[in-house]
């Protein structure tokens, strides 16, 4: 049977999950004999070409003035239009911020569960078996849900992307005409925030250890060593000192990130702030205190003082370059 | 006006989840609040309430009989009412916002607060679909809400920014941490809840449509190692950051 992938774009650019959730479509699509279907909502200019290097064998392209941005009622019910006109083993989102507002409301108008936040996918005797972690990351779950099709969204920068061919073929589809509910009065754009530490491969994330907010150029310098997929996180600690915004903060009252690369500088390791982190391929702790507690998961660490280390961990990797 | 907010009884953040029988954890030893976004929402709506005067506010819960306890902590809080829908839930959010939306439709609430998401499942879901069910809008992640008549205005994070969105009443809003931090209950408030009504019924909950084949501890991080000290040792996590994690 087939599998529907609900990429995202931005600005008629494909999100960096898009290739994610069509890599791990074209898993369950292989373990089934089905195809990859790829469903973008966007701007009819939306380069989509790239999703076929993933696997897609069909990319349905809704486009229109309501598809531009997005608007959850729109978007939900277009992909529910689309859903309901094929015949889907499973459908997979992507588990970032607009993927985890859509993907519920797309479940309930289909009247079929959801597992979110997907860190592992397998077809065992043929039903699909989710890895989910739970309790903040403190156990992990494997799931099976009774419904077809089956909504699972995937958590980002987890599933990594390999290339295998897809015929690509690109169909255009309708956006559904359900009104809008929710209207955009403004968008604030926030200060220097250049990639949300949700999505981004490397985080650099400073706590109390570097004693006020005017410290943050050294974090700054380091992200920007580190290139344009590097983003900024914070502690609680200086989130609620109000240093950084809530927008920044990690951990179980924050974003839950799983990047390629994660920094803690100057962050004991409170279990709170390990639980929106601990999954991060490689961990870097830069801390005064040998015996913090954030030693334990780092796979590499500094003991010394953040000021010194820093600024020349910057400069090395900038030397690099 | 009438503002519903869902709670769901957790573990602490701070408990150490053991497993018991393969398939679920074991609670034993373990202290349970209020979800942390839920205690938030109820924050939100007593300051709306504050705001508003007139405003009554209704805590709603699917749980077992323990969940009174929570219940008790959020009349304690402020809020005038308290409903416990008694069955047990699961991963499936879809079957808990069934049950909340049987309750919500008689309640005619005008406003109702969720959680982003519960700290347990983490499943992020049950908000939109609520809303889905009772056909009304719904705004996620706000990290503040105001009213103007009746339209609801909320500040949002999103990727890169805040963004202000509104959406007409009756409506469904789902609550991240904001500006302020939830109250802790007031001697006169723990006195006061002692008389406030606390209903229990039984939750209009189908069976899970999620099957647990498993739960297991996350495998352990290997230890890790201690590159050295100072800013000495920043040539070396280069080369290791370079050469053997290969992630720069
Ligand atoms: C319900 C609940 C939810 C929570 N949610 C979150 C959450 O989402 N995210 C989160 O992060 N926390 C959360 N917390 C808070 C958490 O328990 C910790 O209090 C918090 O993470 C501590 O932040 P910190 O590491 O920056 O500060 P601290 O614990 O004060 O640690 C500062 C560290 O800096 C080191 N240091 C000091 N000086 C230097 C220097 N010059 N150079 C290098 N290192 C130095 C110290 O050795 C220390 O280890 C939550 C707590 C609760 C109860
Ligand atoms: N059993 C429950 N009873 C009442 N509210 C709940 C329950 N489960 C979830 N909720 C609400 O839905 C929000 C999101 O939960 P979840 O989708 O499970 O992450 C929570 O923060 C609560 O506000």
């Amino acid at each position: 049977m087939n599998i529907l992938a609900v990429v995202e774009q931005r600005d008629g650019t494909l999100r960096r999950s898009a290739a994610e959730v069509v890599t791990a479509a074209k898993s369950l699509a292989d373990a089934q004999g089905g195809k990859v279907h790829a469903l973008v909502i966007g701007p009819a200019n939306t380069d989509t070409a790239s999703l076929a290097k993933y696997g897609a064998d069909t990319i349905q392209l809704a486009s229109g003035e309501a598809a531009d941005h997005y608007d959850p009622d729109v978007f939900a019910a277009t992909v529910a239009e689309r859903v309901g006109a094929g015949d889907y083993f499973a459908v997979l989102f992507a588990a970032g911020a607009q993927g985890r507002d859509l993907a519920p409301r797309v479940a309930a108008k289909l009247d079929v569960p959801l597992a979110a936040d997907a860190t592992g996918l397998a077809v065992e005797d043929g039903e699909l078996v989710v890895t989910r972690p739970v309790y903040a990351g403190r156990a992990f779950a494997k799931v099976t849900l009774d419904a077809q099709p089956r909504l699972v969204s995937v958590r980002p920068n987890t599933f990594r992307p390999e290339e295998s061919e897809g015929a690509g073929t690109v169909e255009n589809v309708s956006v559904s005409t359900a009104p809008s509910r929710v209207k955009v009065r403004e968008t604030k754009a926030a200060e220097g925030a250049k990639m949300d530490v949700a999505d981004a491969p490397i985080v650099v994330s400073g706590g109390r250890g570097l004693k006020g907010p005017e410290h943050w150029t050294l974090l700054e310098q380091l992200r920007d060593a580190l290139g344009s997929t590097a983003a900024l996180g914070a502690s609680r600690a200086v989130v609620d000192a109000g240093w950084r915004p809530h927008a920044e903060q990690v951990g179980q009252t924050g974003k839950t990130v799983s990047p390629q690369l994660y920094f803690a500088v100057g962050i004991s390791g409170a279990m709170q702030h390990l639980a929106g982190m601990r999954s991060a391929r490689t961990i870097v702790a830069i801390n005064k205190d040998p015996d913090a507690p954030i030693f334990k998961v780092a796979d590499y660490g500094i003991v010394g003082d953040a000021h010194e280390v820093v600024p020349a961990l910057a400069e090395e990797i900038r030397k690099g370059r | 006006m009438k503002i519903v907010v869902c709670i769901k009884r957790v573990p602490d953040t701070e408990a150490r989840i053991r497993i018991s029988g393969g398939t679920a954890i074991d609670p034993a030893g373990i202290k349970f609040v209020i979800s942390p976004y839920d205690e938030f929402a109820l924050e939100t709506a007593l300051r709306l309430k504050e705001a508003h005067g007139s405003a009554e506010v209704l805590a709603v819960s699917v749980g077992e009989s323990t969940t009174g306890e929570q219940l008790r902590s959020a009349l304690a809080m402020g809020a005038d009412g308290a409903v416990l829908l008694k069955g047990q839930t699961s991963f499936d959010g879809l079957a808990t916002a069934h049950a909340l939306a049987a309750e919500i439709r008689e309640q005619n609430a005008d406003l109702v607060l969720l959680g982003m998401k519960a700290v347990d499942d983490d499943q992020q879901q049950v908000g939109p679909m609520l809303a889905e069910l009772l056909d009304r809008p719904c705004i996620t992640v706000a990290a503040s809400v105001t009213l103007e008549d009746s339209t609801v205005v909320c500040e949002r994070e999103v990727e890169g920014g805040v963004e202000v969105v509104e959406a007409g009443l009756p409506a469904v809003v789902t609550i991240t941490k904001g500006e302020f931090e939830p109250r802790y209950p007031s001697l006169k408030g723990i006195m006061a809840a002692k008389k406030k009504p606390l209903a229990e019924k039984d939750a209009q909950l189908a069976p899970s449509r999620i099957q647990v084949r498993e739960l297991t501890l996350p495998p352990e991080r290997p230890a890790g190692r201690i590159v050295g000290e100072g800013k000495d040792a920043v040539p070396e996590l280069v080369r290791l950051l370079r050469d053997e994690a290969k992630v720069i």
